[in-house]
């Protein structure tokens, strides 16, 4: 089990635009080329799919969420604006649970 | 050739020996095919880890939309040998899939274990790349029983899967492991007995030849791979598939390839063996030709686990 409690959160994690910005600089760091936030990380001439799964655990880790069920498809994490609405999301559902 | 369907998967049980990268592969590709899988190896630590690796695999298959959506995952369980899941829940099973270490010794012991403890006309698969299923078979009391298969890395993710077909395989044999292999929705293709078969004939002296390239200071792995990729449309490239591999596992394959066809081509390069002697396996181990984040031996959160 993830213990997102453990981990260290971005004090500005709640504003998606930083999520986003955030993701754009651990692409960058992690391709070594510039991404913009709408472009589709896996097309062509962009990652291989066996890097999804890395970026999966580095959203999990990095802003303690738990990506499953239905949320788990290609689809949410093509581009770093709809990971970063993906995160956004989750990270509202686990807030009304915070807290016990 | 039997029909295939999807669906038919359901009160098949497999056992997998070794819970290495291939074992907890092949076993992710049983559960999420709804195949109920006992899984052995006597490494305590391996073991322990299996069930979150085996998780993850299943995640990234969800990922990619590669496991079907309406089926239940198969019962896990996890053993220590496969006398202890015999004992604990019986030897009625659909078939064991030996997928210990790529040495020639380790197989034929585990393959010996598996002639004593189960009947007759029970299907036995060796997943080996490059170790004949002729030589193999000498180690089981019924070669008949006994089929190879080279399942590409990872399982879940890869259609085709290379099958071996020895000189004293059965056609019941072939028969089954073909049943068996349409409920996985996996497509053989099945060729004769060699060292190496088909794909790691070709594929393992071929990126040993990009090892020396980078040893020799022509190119970088990441040159030597773009222009693979680029040039010649190879999927990841030569040096990126050789962590996924794994260097030590394609070190063992290669030394094979060398001591069963005598060509110099398929000794492995200085280099490979220093990264092996250095740990640096390839993505199993967090690094290779390229470094990886995290590894397998991470912890992950396995989703939809119910065993």
């Amino acid at each position: 089990m993830t213990t997102s409690s453990d981990r260290p959160v971005p004090d500005h994690v709640g504003d998606p635009g930083a999520v986003e910005t955030d993701l754009l600089r651990f692409l960058g760091k992690r391709t070594g080329r510039i991404w913009t936030a709408d472009a589709d990380v896996f097309g062509s001439g962009g990652l291989s799919s066996l890097f999804a799964m890395e970026l999966v655990v580095h959203l999990e880790r990095t802003y303690g969420i738990a990506v499953r069920g239905s949320d788990l498809r290609m689809d949410n994490f093509r581009t770093a604006r709809r990971m970063a609405a993906l995160v956004g999301r989750l990270r509202g559902a686990a807030g009304d649970g915070a807290g016990a | 050739m039997t029909a295939r369907s999807g669906t038919r998967a359901a009160g098949r049980r497999l056992a997998v020996l070794g819970a290495g990268v291939m074992g907890t592969g092949i076993a992710a590709l049983a559960v999420g095919h709804g195949v109920a899988v006992a899984l052995a190896d006597p490494d305590r630590r391996r073991l322990d880890g299996a069930r979150a690796r085996i998780g993850h695999q299943l995640r990234t298959a969800r990922l990619m939309g590669a496991l079907p959506q309406d089926t239940e995952e198969g019962a896990l369980r996890t053993g220590p040998s496969l006398a202890a899941l015999v004992a604990a829940d019986g030897a009625d099973l659909t078939a064991v899939v030996e997928a210990v270490t790529e040495d020639p010794g380790a197989k034929a012991k585990a393959l010996a274990e598996v002639s004593a403890l189960l009947a007759p006309g029970t299907l036995v698969v060796s997943n080996t790349s490059s170790i004949p299923i002729d030589e193999l078979a000498l180690a089981t009391a019924r070669p008949e029983d006994l089929v190879g298969t080279h399942f590409m890395n990872p399982p879940c993710l890869i259609r085709t899967v290379e099958v071996v077909r020895g000189a004293r395989t059965g056609a019941a044999t072939l028969d089954a492991l073909r049943d068996l292999l349409a409920a996985l929705r996996r497509e053989p293709v099945v060729v004769a007995d060699a060292p190496g078969f088909v794909t790691s004939r070709i594929l393992h002296p071929m990126i040993n030849d990009a090892v020396r390239v980078v040893a020799a200071g022509t190119a970088s792995a990441e040159a030597v791979d773009r222009l693979m990729q680029g040039c010649l449309g190879h999927p990841t490239g030569p040096l990126r598939t050789a962590d996924l591999i794994g260097l030590d596992n394609l070190a063992d394959s290669l030394w094979v390839l060398h001591g069963r066809t005598g060509e110099e081509r398929c000794r492995p390069s200085g280099l490979l063996l220093e990264m092996v002697r250095a740990g640096h396996l390839g993505r199993k181990s967090g690094r290779g030709f390229y470094a990886y984040d995290h590894t397998y031996e991470d912890e992950f959160e396995c989703e939809g686990e119910q065993a």
